[in-house]
Formats: structure tokens, C-alpha cells, sequence
């Protein structure tokens, strides 16, 4: 059963690590231009279908189709160019490269992609813009703060204009003020991108930003929007 | 706190009748041991809120002990009353402070109804969440002092919504205290 | 600690204890930490322990050198020393007559000795408690263990002696030292004063100066003993440090619990304590190993026996207590730049900006030292070998020093490339010290190696140049100690098998008067086919005489005149008088071109066929007998030298060789060429090592990178860049410093410059090979390390 429209759905995923079960028959989809939130306690399998949707992690049965294409009949590469051009990422943290400066780390996407670095350089330039953090160019990551990092990331997950953008605890490792500034630009540019965001996190704040949400819990899904 | 605001006391007894025909006694007995705690009901209460039901053909009475006193009548559940039960379940609480007493009735109810009280919990997040939604962009569109209220409604709302993932968490545990 | 903190010397005493209890925990500390700490342990303690064990060799090498010279003056008999003073000696019961008849064996020298008695308090030598009867041997263990082996049948021929008994070590200069000694009758009428001689006793008969080492020598054992322990020194410096940041977390988990920075200094101490007394026992077991590994082994045609390898005790000490102290300094100083907060490891403060000029004070003052030495060596004396040794060290030095410099200066200029190669850049860029740091061993073995190639290889042919023979005309030739039996000998070497042609040669010189001369000429007696080996003789009947024309010396032209009487050995005046015998050349004397590959090439004079000259002549003729051999028979040099020794044990062989002593180089550079080798695969260990634990910490990063959809060969070939980058730089640095230094060796030893390219090319080729199996083993962990469960959050 899959909602008409949807870009990335997945039904009936099932995923255990050994004899750790972290899918036990989870569900959803997300439309372009929606904003989903994955809650759920930790340890749920919030996190496992954030990396099964995002072709990171093959789950061992069910079906993920993203733009009615069947992810399990992909090769690695295939998936791994999808991640490269059509999806982006932000992670709690340890996701910036700490021996490139800012800009340089927003332009490695492109720079995965093919594109020269002059060019690559110039497109991360204006998304940090964006997002108020081009001062930072120059810099490390070890040298900027948190908030600042982050919003790096961002930058970087949206350089590529993916279709579809994950975000892992986005803003796990940041202070309120800092998060709800991450979270603002984030689904702002999201939204102006019409990009799908998958937005796997447990605060309620970072989730109020999504248009509804899904509950994993003992690694199956539900979609509160359709149940109300 | 942890006093039932009247409208839902009804809804509490009728859950509490639905494991199976009561005296009023027993009723406030039960009513008291599980969710009264501090602030036992009254006689009165239960009595005119019976009245009510009974009134409302939700409960009927089913019979009468011989002897003195209101509370030797056994009222049973009828099926408006069931179903006015999963109603009143299913129907997610205005989001507002200190509703977690309602919350909480609507929980043990359901488990000792052997309903889904988890559903009961994700319904209750979702509506939230729909709350906090709108908070938020009501505060991403307004000025500093929309911000500020609107913050402190997020903040409170968090709470809540915290304590339901934490009770969503502790739902076995309750279970099996409910039981009892 | 105790309660009572009054007291002095309680605190003093319970701050002792306190101490000791740190550095004890620090040695618990090497041990446990599972698997990973074992492996740690046990490379630091291999790592530390060669560097021990070439340590004790090298303090066991000038005993083991003494040992040698002594007992080689010990039973020191004829030979430069002794001459003309030995053939006088007066016969008595207390004389010996001693004959050298050392030979070849397989390639290998065989020192001979016939020994005739001539009374009963005749000497004895060394290592022998009675001399041998005649027609018995006293043989050293090695030659008694060749001469019953498969292999020593031809030279069980060739001693035609029974064994009755070994020479004793004292006797030997070594264990695979091969040595007889066989009584022989009727020697004393054959002594001439070098090779046969009488003497009274055994030994130097003066206290000579200790005979020097030829400087050369000795300018390659420095040089290898540097080369071989610089690297296993920044090998050391490396191994103590391995596990360093497992170790700093470690530590400041240690000062949450409450432990000070001192103690937290202290246990890291510890630590490395146990890492270098572990390595102490290795390198002592290591050095036993090798020091019985030593007796069966020979190098230089020298062998040694196991006892001669023992070190000074001072210098044992002096080892013993050195390394453990330094692995300390090593991991204070590493400790040095680190602050260990309760709750982390601090690296302080971007360090300097490194600066050049005392980096290049040290090669260059390498080279003040090295350079004044140029020309010294081959005739003027020998080199001071502290300063040798301290030109070749700050050489080398300068190596490690120069590294980290350049790797950041060239580092720092590099510019936009792929995606792999900016990530490797960018990390360099930022630690491009540890990076210089983990290349240093590779850049100092492999710029001591190409040195020490091209030392070798120019010393090799510097020592080639000088023998001249042409192995196409003649493969041996052996000399007659009886010149007027060459006809004989030439008949028994014809049917020597692996000969294929036998040629004998005479010589005699003939001058116009009887006595003193005024001209006199060389001539060359043989058959016409013998003589035809030396110039362009077109008829020639047996009582021919040709002479050469040579422009340059007209000598024979203007002597030679028909009929003219000339004499054959003239005397002179002053010495002992010549046999003197008259002979005039036949009619005709043909006018003959030498040959241009003449067996004794630039011979002027008379070609003389035998029935020429009068037979009284015979006994005055020096011959010689030239073989070639049959290459298809491979033993036809120990054949020849079968028949030389059956026809008179006097008789003195060689092998003609365009290059001597090649062999003897190419062996060394072939071992040196492995124990380089050697030293880079270990440094290529605690490269992987230090690499992987690096992979470890960027875990996360990697798994995140591989989830925005980097290519794992992006990733890989990163891994590669990083560590080929400082490689290739130290590579190049590593050329330069070898090719100088080198350079300067050569000049040292008067051998003309040349660069041994191929040698240059393996060992920088050995040298990358390193890197790539590194970066090869640290692929598997890298892929495993890339997968997403790093990203899982916990």
C-alpha cells in the first residue's frame, strides 16, 4: 500500500543487526516538498530506517522505491551516486572533514559529483550565505562553534539541490536558540528547494519544524497523519 | 494535582464498569485505589454521576442488595456506554497544561479495558505535535513578543510531550501494576 | 597515602612509594588493553629489541676484530716479515721448516701448511699440541666437515695427507676458517725465503703496532654500522610511541580519577619502561641468536667464532641502561606538547612555523666533517673515524630533521587536484609533522643504503680495474716452482679433465756480457705453439728464435746480431753471481709483431723455441703453464689444482679473473640489500600501525563521508596519497642526502664518482613498495571502518 505521488516509500522493511532486531516491518513515504518527522525513543530503529531510505543500509527484505525505482535492484554504486546527486545529509556531528576549511567541506558533494572546484566553490559559497555562515569560508571546523558547524553541514547537504535530504539528530549536539536557528534555515531552504525531508529526531521542537510525523517504536512504524 | 476533573469522572467509572458489573461501593473503591490517590471521590459524586449515566442509558442498574443505602445498587455498562468509552478514548486531549491527569485515567482505563494505550499515547503526541506546529510558525511569522509566548507554550507543550514518550516507555510496567 | 603527614621522611618515604606505584601501573598498563595492547607490546618490544641486539654487536665488533688479529700474529710463521733473515735461520733440533701451500677449494681460500720438523724441540703452533708425522694432517673442524662432505671429494684428492686430528681454536682466526697443516719430508733443501722457510718459533718475533685496518675497511664498517642503526634508532623513537593516543585517553581518564599531570607523566614513563626492558630481553635473545648464527656464517672470507662476539661489559652496561632511559626522555618529549586534562587529551598551541636553518645546520655540519677527509684514504693514512662516524650520523640526523620541513613547506604549495588528493593534502597540511614523523625510519635506511650500495659498488670496481687478465686466453695459470719440468707438467694438465689446452711458458734473461751487462733482455722459452700465443709467428720449427719489434724498446734490436755470443743470467756485480751461460741465437732471428692479446702482454725481447737453447739452461727457466678451461666442466678449476698439488705441493696456482674480488662485494651488498629490506618492512609495521589507529579515530567522519555517497576508491585512494606523499618527499630527500653522501665517501677513498643508479632505483623501489603494502593491509580495516554501523549513534 503506497500513498499515490509519493518520492520515497518504503513498505514492510525488515533489518536486524545479529540477533538485534531494528526493523520488524516498518512503513513510510514522503511526498517532494513534505517535511516527515521519524520519532520514537532511542534504540526504536529511527536511525536504521533513516540509513535503509537513504540506500546506506540494505535492509534484509521488504521494498524502499524512490521515484518508483526499486532501491534492492541497485547496485552500490548506483545507490552511492543517488546519495552523491540526489540526496542530501546532516548528522549530529563528525560529519565535516576537520582538515578542510568550510567552504571546501560544502563543496565536496559537488566535487564528488564531477564539478571543478572553482565552480563547486563558488555554488558552496552562496548556500553558506544562505545560511548566514560565509564568513566561516576560510575557517576549519575545528575553529567554528557548533551552531556555526552545523549550519556548515546544512549548507552542504543542500549544495547538490537534492531531492530528498536526511537529517539525523540535526540538532543533537546544539543549545535550543542554536538548534531552532538550524532547524528555520534548514526547512526553509528546504521547502524552497521543494526537497523531501526525512527529519529523524526525538525533541519535540525539532519536530514541530515537519508537516507531520511517523512513530517507530520496537522497529515498526506508524504514520500518525493517516490514523487521526 | 491528580484530582479527575468532573467531566471525565463519568467517562472513568463508565471505563471502570466495563471489566464487569459493580456496586457504587466498589466503584469508588476502585476509583480511588487507581486514580484517586490523595483526593478520594465523594459518595455524592459517584452517585449523581451514576444518576447521570443511568439517565443517559449509558449504564443500567442490575440489580439491588437487600439492605439500607444508595450504594447497594449494581450498575452494568451498556453498549452506548462502550462505545461512548472508545470515544472518549480515541479523542485526543486539547493540548493545555496539566492534562496529564486526564491522560494518565485514559491509560490505565484503556489498560485495564485491554485497549491499545499506546495508541491513546502517539494519538495524544500527534495532536501536539499539530499544536506545536502551529506554534512554531505562528512564531516564525511574528515578532519578538509572539516568539516569547510562543516559546513558553512550546516549552510547556514539550513537557507533556516528553512525559508521554515517557510513560509510551513505562506502558509494560504500568501494565502489569494495573493488573494487580 | 599515610595518615600522619607530619612527619618528613614518612613523606618522603610514602612519596617514593608513591612514585614507584605510578610507574608500576604504567607497566600494567603496556600489558593489559587485550589484544591490541599485547601487539603493541610485543612491536615495540621486537622494534626495540633489534636496535638492542645491533647495538650489542656493534660493542662486540672491536673484540671480536682484536680477537682475530691476535691469534693471526699468534701463529704467524713466513712470509713478508721474515724474508731473507728466515732462509738464513741455522738448522737445530729447535727449527721447523715451514712451506705455504694454501690453495683454493671452490672459490674459497684454504690455508696450507707443510711442516718438517727438524728436531725434537721444534716449535709448535698455536692450537696444535704435536706437529704431524709425515704424510699426516692436522685440519681445522671446517675443512675436517667439508673434506667428509659429497662436496670434498676433489680436495680429499688434492691432501693427499691422513687427518689425525683438528687444529684448536687457537689456532683458527675463525670458526669456517678452512686450515691444515701436513708434515711433508725433504723440505728444508727448497727453502727460498718466501715461501718456504726455517724458523724457531711461531708468532711475530717483534711487538709490531697493532696493524691498522685498511682505512677503506673500515670506513664500511662504520659506515654500515651507522647506516644499519640510525634507522632502528628513529625506529625506537616511533615504536615508544606507538598506541600514543589510545595511551593520552587513557591517561586522562586517569586524571578524572584524580591522579596529577605529574603522576599521569609518570605512569606514561612507566609504560614505556616496560616496553624497552621487554625490548631489552628481546634484543639480548636476539643477540645470542645472531651470535651463533654468526659462527656458521661468513662474511668477507671472515667468520668468527661465537665467544670472540662478546661485548664490552661497560658498553653492555651502557646499553642497558641507555635504551630504557631514552624510551623515556622520547615519551616525555612526546608528552611534551600535550596537555592530559581530566577530560581529554589538549594538543597545545599550533606549534611554530618550522624553521630551516638548524635543520640544515646538521647534513651540512655532517659534511664539514666528511669533506676535509677527501683523498685520505686509499695511500695517506688513516680516517678518524669519530669523525666518520659523526659525519655520517649528523648526515643522517639531518634526514629527520630536513623531513618535517620539507614535507610542510612542499605540503603547503599544493594546490587543487581530485577529491582524494585535496583530502589528503588538507590532513597532511594540517599534521604534517606525525606524517614526516612515520617516514623518517624509510627515509633514514633507504639514504644510508643507496650510500653504502655505492660505496660498495664503486669500491667494487675500484678493486676490479686492477687485475688486467684476459679469461678469454687463459682461464689459470700456475707457476713451476721446478722451471725445467714444464714439459711434464703441461702433460699431466693435458689430461686433466675440464682442460682443454695447456700451454707452458719459460722465462730466463739473457744480456750481451757475462758479467754486468750492458744491455740485457728478457726471453720467453716455449713450443711454437706456446709461443705463437704471443706474437704473429707464421712459420716456426722447433730451434727457431723470433724476436718482437717493439719501437719503444729497441733493446733486443740492438743486441741481437748474428753470431754474436749473448750470456744467459749474467752476473752482477754485488750480488750472488749468475750461472752465466754463453749462448749464441741461431742464423736467423725473425723479425715478429707481438699479438695484441698476448699472454704476457708488452713483452719486448727474444721468443726462444725450446731446442734453441742448450740444455744446460733448464734448470734457470721460471715456468709457468697456462690452462684454458672447459667452461662445460664445472669443476675443472679444483681439477687443475688437483694435478698442480699431485705434480709438487709447491706449486702456486691462480685463477685468472677479470674482476676480483666481486664475488666477495656482491655478497655484501646482497646482505646489505636484505637487512635494508629488512628495516623497512619493520618500519613498514609500525607505519600500519600507526596508520590504522589514525583510521580508527576518523571512523565516524568515514562512515559519514561513504553515506553522502563518496566513492570508497575516493576514500582509498586518499589513504594512499597520505601516506604516499611524505613518502615519495622523504624518497627524494632521502636520494639527495644517500647520493651526496655516497659522493663523499668515494671521494674519501679516492674511487672515482659514480652513481650505481640500479641500486638507487631498488632501494627507493623497496622503499614505495613499502608504502603501497601498507596502504594495501590498511585497505581491508579502511572498507570494514567505511561501512554505516560507524554512524549509528551509539
Amino acid at each position: 500500500m503506497m500513498p499515490a505521488g509519493s518520492l520515497l516509500a518504503a513498505t514492510d522493511l525488515r533489518k536486524a543487526y545479529g540477533p538485534t532486531t531494528a526493523l520488524d516491518g516498518a512503513e513510510f513515504s514522503i511526498h517532494p516538498g513534505e517535511v516527515v518527522a521519524v520519532m520514537g525513543p532511542s534504540g526504536s530503529g529511527k536511525s536504521t530506517l533513516l540509513h535503509c531510505l537513504a540506500g546506506i543500509v540494505t535492509p534484509d527484505s521488504g521494498s524502499i522505491l524512490y521515484n518508483d525505482r526499486e532501491m534492492a535492484d541497485m547496485t552500490d554504486a548506483e545507490r552511492s551516486a543517488l546519495r552523491r546527486s540526489e540526496f542530501g545529509f546532516v548528522f549530529q556531528f563528525g560529519q565535516l572533514v576537520p582538515e578542510l576549511t568550510c567552504v571546501e567541506n560544502v563543496a565536496l558533494p559537488l566535487r564528488l559529483n564531477g564539478i571543478s572546484r572553482k565552480e563547486a566553490e563558488r555554488a558552496a559559497l552562496s548556500w553558506m550565505q544562505r545560511l548566514e555562515v560565509d564568513d566561516l569560508k576560510g575557517k576549519r571546523p575545528g575553529e567554528v562553534s557548533g551552531g556555526q558547524g552545523q549550519r556548515v553541514a546544512v549548507a552542504r547537504a543542500l549544495v547538490t539541490n537534492p531531492r530528498v535530504l536526511f537529517a539525523d539528530e540535526p540538532t543533537g549536539a546544539l543549545d535550543s536558540l542554536n538548534g531552532e536557528r538550524v532547524m528555520e534555515l534548514f526547512t526553509e531552504a528546504a521547502r524552497s528547494t521543494n526537497a523531501a525531508v526525512v527529519l529523524v529526531t526525538h525533541e519535540a521542537r525539532v519536530a514541530a519544524y515537519s508537516d507531520r510525523e511517523i512513530v517507530v517504536r520496537d522497529g515498526r512504524s506508524r504514520d500518525m497523519e493517516r490514523i487521526v | 494535582m491528580c484530582t479527575v476533573p468532573g467531566m471525565s469522572i463519568g467517562h472513568t467509572l463508565l471505563g471502570l464498569l466495563e471489566s464487569g458489573p459493580r456496586h457504587g461501593y466498589d466503584l469508588k473503591r476502585a476509583f480511588d485505589e487507581k486514580f484517586g490517590h490523595d483526593r478520594p471521590l465523594h459518595y455524592g459524586q459517584v452517585y449523581s454521576t451514576m444518576s447521570r449515566l443511568l439517565k443517559n442509558g449509558l449504564v443500567e442498574v442490575e440489580g439491588v442488595e437487600p439492605g439500607e443505602g444508595p450504594e447497594r445498587k449494581r450498575y452494568a455498562i451498556t453498549e452506548a456506554g462502550i462505545t461512548d468509552v472508545r470515544r472518549w478514548l480515541a479523542t485526543p486531549e486539547k493540548p493545555e497544561p496539566y492534562l496529564q491527569s486526564t491522560l494518565y485515567t485514559k491509560v490505565v482505563l484503556a489498560l485495564l479495558t485491554n485497549r491499545n494505550a499506546a495508541e491513546i499515547l502517539d494519538t495524544q503526541r500527534s495532536e501536539h505535535l499539530r499544536m506545536m506546529r502551529i506554534l512554531t510558525d505562528r512564531k516564525r511569522k511574528g515578532d519578538l513578543a509572539d516568539q516569547l509566548i510562543c516559546d513558553h507554550a512550546l516549552f510547556h507543550l514539550e513537557a507533556d510531550l516528553r512525559w508521554l514518550e515517557l510513560t509510551a516507555a513505562r506502558l509494560d510496567k504500568l501494565a502489569a501494576e494495573v493488573a494487580r | 597515602m599515610s595518615g600522619e603527614g607530619g612527619h618528613l621522611p614518612d613523606r618522603a618515604k610514602s612519596r617514593a612509594w608513591g612514585r614507584s606505584r605510578d610507574l608500576g601501573m604504567g607497566v600494567r598498563f603496556a600489558f593489559t588493553g587485550g589484544r591490541e595492547g599485547w601487539v603493541r607490546a610485543v612491536l615495540t618490544a621486537v622494534g626495540v629489541g633489534l636496535g638492542v641486539a645491533l647495538l650489542l654487536l656493534t660493542a662486540a665488533i672491536p673484540n671480536a676484530m682484536g680477537m682475530r688479529d691476535d691469534r693471526e700474529e699468534a701463529r704467524h710463521d713466513i712470509g713478508l716479515v721474515f724474508h731473507q733473515e728466515n732462509a738464513e735461520t741455522k738448522q737445530s733440533d729447535r727449527t721447523v721448516v715451514v712451506a705455504n701451500s694454501d690453495t683454493q677449494y671452490q672459490g674459497k681460500e684454504v690455508r696450507g701448511r707443510l711442516m718438517e720438523p727438524e728436531g725434537p724441540r721444534a716449535p709448535v703452533p698455536p692450537g696444535v699440541e704435536k706437529l704431524p708425522a709425515e704424510g699426516e694432517m692436522l685440519v681445522s673442524p671446517a675443512l675436517a666437515e667439508l673434506l667428509k662432505s659429497d662436496g670434498g671429494k676433489l680436495l680429499v684428492e688434492r691432501l693427499p695427507y691422513r687427518v689425525v686430528g683438528t687444529i684448536g681454536e687457537s689456532g683458527l682466526i675463525g670458526s669456517r676458517e678452512l686450515a691444515y697443516i701436513a708434515g711433508v719430508d725433504g723440505l728444508a733443501k727448497r727453502i727460498n725465503g718466501s715461501t718456504v722457510g726455517r724458523i724457531e718459533r711461531f708468532g711475530n718475533p717483534e711487538d709490531q703496532p697493532g696493524r691498522s685496518m685498511d682505512p677503506v675497511l673500515l670506513l664500511l664498517v662504520l659506515v654500515v654500522l651507522v647506516v644499519l642503526l640510525m634507522p632502528v634508532g628513529v625506529f625506537i623513537a616511533t615504536a615508544v610511541r606507538f598506541g600514543g593516543e589510545r595511551r593520552d585517553r587513557r591517561l586522562a581518564a586517569l586524571r578524572l580519577v584524580g591522579s596529577d599531570s605529574r603522576m599521569t607523566r609518570r605512569i606514561a614513563a612507566g609504560e614505556a619502561l616496560a616496553g624497552s626492558f621487554l625490548g631489552l630481553a628481546f634484543g639480548t635473545l636476539f643477540f645470542l641468536m645472531g651470535r651463533e648464527l654468526a659462527a656458521s656464517v661468513e662474511v668477507f672470507g671472515i667468520s668468527v667464532f661465537p665467544d670472540y662476539l662478546t661485548p664490552t661489559p661497560a658498553l653492555a652496561l651502557l646499553i642497558a641502561v641507555a635504551i630504557p632511559a631514552s624510551a623515556v626522555l622520547v615519551t616525555l618529549f612526546a608528552l611534551r606538547g600535550v596537555v592530559i586534562e581530566p577530560l581529554g587529551v589538549v594538543r597545545s598551541t599550533k606549534p611554530a612555523r618550522r624553521r630551516l636553518w638548524w635543520r640544515l645546520l646538521l647534513p651540512l655540519g655532517g659534511l664539514a666533517l666528511l669533506l676535509p677527509m677527501i683523498g685520505q684514504g686509499a695511500d695517506n693514512g688513516p680516517f678518524n673515524e669519530y669523525q666518520v662516524t659523526g659525519g655520517v650520523v649528523l648526515l643522517l640526523v639531518g634526514v629527520t630533521a630536513l623531513l618535517p620541513w620539507l614535507v610542510e613547506a612542499v605540503v603547503a604549495r599544493m594546490g587543487s587536484g581530485s577529491v582524494a588528493w585535496q583530502l589528503a593534502v588538507r590532513r597532511l597540511q594540517l599534521s604534517s609533522g606525525s606524517a614526516a614523523r612515520m617516514v623518517n625510519g624509510i627515509a633514514v635506511a633507504v639514504a644510508g643504503a643507496i650510500a653504502l650500495q655505492m660505496l660498495f659498488a664503486g669500491a667494487d670496481s675500484a678493486y676490479t680495474e686492477v687485475t688486467g687478465k684476459d679469461v678469454t686466453r687463459a682461464n689459470m695459470e700456475v707457476g713451476l716452482p721446478d722451471g725445467s719440468r714444464v714439459s711434464a707438467a703441461v702433460k699431466d694438465f693435458e689430461q686433466t679433465k675440464g682442460v682443454s689446452e695447456a700451454l707452458g711458458l719459460s722465462s730466463v734473461s739473457v744480456g750481451d756480457r757475462r758479467k754486468d751487462p750492458e744491455s740485457s733482455v728478457g726471453m720467453t722459452v716455449g713450443t711454437c705453439a706456446s709461443l705463437r700465443e704471443m706474437a704473429k709467428i707464421s712459420s716456426c720449427r722447433d730451434g727457431d728464435v723470433f724476436m718482437t719489434e717493439s719501437p719503444e724498446d729497441p733493446t733486443a734490436l740492438t743486441m741481437v746480431k748474428p753470431g754474436r755470443t749473448l750470456w744467459v743470467e749474467p752476473s752482477y756485480s754485488g750480488e750472488d753471481p749468475g750461472a752465466e751461460i754463453p749462448w749464441t741465437p741461431p742464423g736467423e732471428v725473425k723479425k715478429v709483431a707481438e699479438r695484441a692479446d698476448s699472454l704476457r702482454p708488452s713483452l719486448s725481447g727474444l721468443l726462444v723455441t725450446r731446442a734453441a737453447l742448450p740444455a744446460k739452461v733448464e734448470p734457470l727457466l721460471y715456468s709457468s703453464v697456462y690452462l684454458r678451461l672447459d667452461p662445460s666442466v664445472p669443476d675443472a678449476t679444483d681439477r687443475v689444482l688437483n694435478t698442480a698439488a699431485a705434480f709438487d705441493p709447491l706449486t702456486d696456482a691462480w685463477v685468472w679473473e677479470s674482476t676480483s674480488r666481486s664475488g666477495e662485494y656482491q655478497s655484501i651488498r646482497t646482505g646489505l640489500f636484505v637487512g635494508s629490506a629488512c628495516v623497512l618492512v619493520l618500519i613498514g609495521a609500525s607505519l600500519l600501525v600507526s596508520q590504522l589507529e589514525q583510521l580508527r579515530e576518523r571512523r565516524k567522519l568515514l562512515s559519514a563521508l561513504v553515506a553522502f555517497g563518496t566513492r570508497r576508491r575516493t576514500l582509498s585512494l586518499s589513504v594512499l596519497w597520505q601516506t604516499a606523499i611524505p613518502i615519495a618527499l622523504g624518497l627524494v630527500l632521502s636520494s639527495v642526502v644517500g647520493l651526496t653522501l655516497g659522493a663523499v665517501l668515494l671521494r674519501m677513498t679516492n674511487i672515482p664518482v659514480s652513481v650505481d643508479w640500479a641500486s638507487v632505483l631498488s632501494m627507493t623501489g623497496i622503499g614505495a613498495g613499502v608504502v603501497c603494502l601498507v596502504t594495501a593491509l590498511s585497505l581491508p580495516p579502511l572498507l570494514r571502518m567505511m561501512r554505516p554501523d560507524g554512524l549509528r549513534t551509539e
